[in-house]
């Protein structure tokens, strides 16, 4: 494909306006007014290694249409990846006779009314453009460091763009267009591993070779692990291990959780819930953040503030659960119909100015925690999760690093961890496996509760 | 379809790849649910697209688009070769694949009653009067249900010169009754959690499973649990229902037998397994009466992992996998059977819809019943914990130490259930457990689960699996742990 083609924004939303005005049409054929259009595209390759060589590597390219229709108090959605005119027509009928069949709900809201929204300036050209061998030479690169020091490299390189559009019937028009490169690695040795991970908008951001030093040196420094006792322990987590754990709340922080008595914050907003340190934000204008500015219905998402000094303040609100309460939506909806509500996707929590250096200098034994890994979760009120650590869990004594350890199983409320943060870190952009990437710290936790220690 | 198909491999053979195959695939879903009396989902959707592998230079290549114009085919057919060669800059040795025959066949799955012919009027009506009987019970705070259906015909075309046309429709319904009270969230769930029951079939599975015959005692039972003691901790005898064991089963033997994660594959993600090459025909994996099975043929019932063909063109097999106790066998592909000695693939390779390629992946991995009746699967354990319905799922990258929570426990106290217990979990390490096991319920009580979110690979792979299962027993278990101090 020419660099051209293969680095220009998918759909435009010149294009998007046309394909909307088929719609609008083929609903007006079938006496329907009412009709909201989402609008997807995604071009996206992964270039996979394991066993030090290139195993798996992978393009796709695919786009799709949603339509919701409402009349009579009743709504319902249909999806199509076809953009041809009959298509088109095809699916505004589908969503027009599963809305027919829908039972009616008296709470429907009518569609929403254009909200302005800014801009967030995400699509760099050059990540979007690079090929297959551009690929292949960072990925070549980042095995060269492992395999020089006498490793064995697991991980992947992509880059992709996507575009999200919504139009509705009332004068809706938004789209966002991102693009995104991301890459994990992780070095093996005898008998441990070191894994790091990052992702960013533009790819020039992302420096292989020092990930692939960084996961080494992980690989290096924890092997012939020992076997420490289960219990609780000051730990040091590194930002992909906060993320990944503290990542599993943020689900609750939505009115419609709250309503529906799943949340763990039901009766706990306004009350002292975590230690003053804490401090979490929704911001989808984050420097650091990545997403779209709007959501299912197409209005603006606006910043959060989820916890301020240990407060549950703030929670996400679609357009349906802001009516119920009586204030304004926040613009974290998710497309409509659905149960789940709202969610806020653009955490933000507060660093410190403790380096992962010092918290570790400042320990007098205790362990450090590069990742998490199969985190679940317990009890959903308390809290509680259960998971792994993975790929890099050291021993600290007398504020040194002095062994790789053996992996523990860990159980551990939220609640009760977040009132024994002794030190943050400066946040950064943190990925893992379990949550969706985050602008978090580091933190120093006393009395994490590790109930189990595995046999690697 | 098949045209197309075919002139996609075409496009791909003629830039001189070693090998090519094609997968195109149209699919079709619908999702509906309801919560506390209101219709939540109500869509559908519609896919179609084409994948292309390739293997030039020794590397595979993998292009998939959702452009199906003759431009679009080639397009993505000349990015699959270019991709397959940029591999060869990191490449340690050519990849090569265990022969295989040239099939051409037709298969589409047994579905008495089509889900997208039943009216979705009836399935909402349905799933509402469930919603209204799990709210009749005071105290259910939650009350959700769903039901979905999915259908998808792939064509299958290799440059082995198969042609392979399936067809698959599978039907999933479920609910659940939620109870809040105090500083404590209880869930019941009915078939099963997270969705219920999954199968390869047509709307006679939501007629089968009797949703609204269950819907008061799951309701009940949510409340109850404010009231039942904490599940002790501490090491018990340990009975598990048989959607839970199907759960175990996945995550402590289905997982770890997949030999790519075993070669290394899935390193950085989901990880490798304690099932190193070594293991094989040596480990004692079970206790003697434990026998289970990778099988994907239709005969073995109607899984989410039930096909003709794997996504590589190799017919559905089934593997003995643990054998009286005993670990005998793998899950393999082309590219992976000859390290374990295999001239061919016994056929486990499967692909998320269009826009993925295939990998090593489960099929319908079931422990075999056992010869006990239940009667004596809970009496022969004198006192011990039972165990229902999974509520949450954790496992060590390797498959090793594990930890589930279930919904709802009881005591059992002389083969008879005794009090209500809240909270249950237990947790060990695969081979202690599975060595523990000292009764398996026989056939009437086994049922073949449907898991529908299964995920692996990069970019992730999400899929329907199938695990055969009845109730078992396991000695002396470590419960509670998950709550302790």
């Amino acid at each position: 494909m020419p660099a051209d083609v293969a680095n220009a924004p998918l759909l435009s939303l010149e294009k998007c306006r046309q394909l909307f005005g088929a719609i609008q049409q083929a609903a007006r054929s079938f006496g329907v007014r009412d009709v909201e259009a989402l609008f997807a595209a995604h071009r996206g390759a992964l270039t996979r290694f394991a066993n030090n060589t290139i195993h798996q590597n992978v393009s796709e390219q695919d786009q799709w249409i949603s339509v919701r229709v409402l009349f009579d108090q009743k709504t319902a959605r249909a999806t199509t990846n076809r953009f041809d005119a009959d298509s088109i027509r095809s699916v505004v009928e589908q969503a027009v006779a599963l809305t027919r069949a829908a039972s009616p709900d008296p709470e429907l809201l009518p569609l929403a009314h254009p909200f302005p929204i800014p801009e967030i300036p995400r699509f760099d050209s050059a990540t979007a453009g690079e090929s297959p061998m551009d690929r292949a030479r960072s990925v070549a690169q980042a095995i060269r460091v492992v395999e020089q020091a006498g490793q064995t490299a697991a991980g992947f390189y992509s880059n992709g763009q996507s575009v999200e559009a919504i139009f509705n019937s009332v004068g809706v028009s938004a789209l966002h267009s991102e693009t995104m490169a991301q890459c994990s690695i992780t070095a093996m040795a005898e008998d441990s591993s070191g894994w790091v991970k990052a992702s960013a908008v533009t790819s020039s951001a992302i420096d292989t070779v020092e990930m692939a030093r960084s996961a080494s040196e992980k690989a290096r420094l924890s092997r012939d692990p020992r076997k420490v006792d289960p219990g609780r322990y000051t730990v040091v987590l590194e930002p992909a291990a906060v993320l990944d754990l503290v990542g599993q709340m943020f689900g609750d922080f939505s009115a419609t959780a709250l309503d529906d008595q799943r949340s763990f914050l039901t009766d706990r907003l306004g009350k002292k819930l975590f230690g003053d340190n804490i401090h979490i934000s929704d911001d989808v204008a984050h420097p650091l953040q990545a997403g779209v500015p709007f959501d299912g219905e197409g209005v603006r998402r606006r910043k959060l503030k989820l916890v301020d000094a240990g407060v549950p303040l703030e929670v996400a609100y679609s357009r349906a659960s802001a009516r119920k309460a009586g204030v304004e939506p926040t613009g974290h909806g998710f497309p409509v119909p659905n149960e789940i509500g709202e969610a806020p996707l653009n955490i933000v929590i507060s660093g410190g100015s403790t380096p992962v250096e010092q918290m570790i200098a400042s320990t007098e034994r205790g362990i450090l925690v590069t990742r998490f890994w199969y985190i679940r979760e317990v009890d959903p009120f308390a809290k509680i999760m259960t998971g792994m650590t993975r790929d890099g869990t050291f021993l600290i004594e007398d504020g040194r690093v002095t062994h790789g350890l053996r992996n523990f199983r860990f159980n551990q409320g939220l609640i009760e961890m977040l009132n024994n943060v002794e030190s943050l870190s400066p946040s950064v952009r943190a990925s893992g496996e379990e949550a969706f990437d985050m602008v978090v710290p580091a933190m120093k936790v006393r009395d994490f509760h590790f109930t189990e220690v595995t046999q690697f | 379809m098949k045209q197309l198909a075919l002139e996609a491999l075409d496009s791909a053979m003629r830039t001189g790849v070693t090998y090519a195959d094609v997968r195109l695939v149209e699919s079709r879903e619908r999702d509906l649910s309801t919560k506390n009396g209101k219709p939540g989902q109500v869509s559908s959707s519609e896919s179609a697209g084409l994948g292309i592998r390739v293997l030039a230079q020794g590397c595979w290549g993998f292009a998939a688009t959702d452009d199906l114009s003759r431009a679009g085919v080639e397009s993505a057919a000349a990015l699959a070769v270019e991709i397959a060669r940029s591999s060869a800059l990191a490449k340690k040795r050519d990849v090569v694949l265990a022969p295989e025959e040239k099939y051409e066949a037709a298969w589409i799955s047994p579905c008495r009653m089509d889900p997208f012919s039943v009216s979705v009027e009836e399935q909402l009506t349905l799933l509402l009067r469930i919603d209204a009987e799990l709210r009749r019970t005071s105290g259910v705070t939650l009350a959700q249900t769903s039901m979905t259906f999915h259908r998808e015909r792939q064509i299958f075309a290799s440059s082995l010169g198969s042609v392979i046309d399936q067809t698959r429709t599978t039907s999933g319904a479920g609910f659940e009754a939620h109870s809040f009270r105090g500083d404590e969230i209880q869930k019941r769930s009915y078939p099963n959690s997270f969705g219920g029951q999954h199968q390869l079939k047509g709307y006679e599975l939501i007629q089968e499973l009797a949703l609204l015959d269950h819907a008061a005692r799951v309701a009940e039972e949510a409340v109850a649990l404010h009231s039942a003691m904490q599940c002790p901790e501490g090491r018990f005898d340990l009975i598990v229902d048989g959607s839970q064991l199907a759960l175990q089963v996945h995550e402590s033997i289905g997982h770890p037998i997949e030999l790519d994660r075993v070669l290394g594959s899935e390193a950085n993600y989901a990880g490798m397994s304690f099932l190193t090459l070594d293991k094989l025909n040596t480990l004692r994996y079970a206790s003697e009466i434990v026998n289970a099975v990778c099988d994907a043929r239709p005969q073995h019932g109607p899984g989410l992992g039930t096909f003709l063909f794997d996504d590589e063109g190799v017919p559905a097999q089934c593997a003995d996998i643990i054998r009286n106790g005993q670990f005998v066998g793998y899950m393999t592909s082309r590219e992976t059977a000859a390290a374990v000695g295999q001239t061919r693939s016994n056929g486990t390779m499967r692909a998320t819809g269009w826009s993925r390629q295939p990998l090593i992946r489960m099929t319908n991995v079931s422990l075999q019943p056992g010869a006990q009746t239940l009667d004596e699967v809970l009496g022969g354990a004198g006192n011990a914990i039972y165990m229902e319905t999974n509520r949450s799922w954790s496992i060590d990258d390797k498959r090793y130490n594990f930890q589930f929570g279930c919904e709802i426990a009881w005591e059992i106290r002389g083969g008879k259930r005794g009090r209500m217990l809240k909270n249950p979990t237990y947790s060990g390490i695969t081979t202690e457990f599975w060595n523990s096991c000292a009764a398996i319920a026989n056939r009437d009580h086994w049922v073949l689960w449907g898991v529908p979110n299964c995920g692996k690979g990069q970019p992730e792979q999400v899929i329907g699996t199938g695990h055969g299962a009845s109730p078992a027993r396991f000695h002396d278990v470590k419960i509670g742990a998950a709550y302790a101090g």
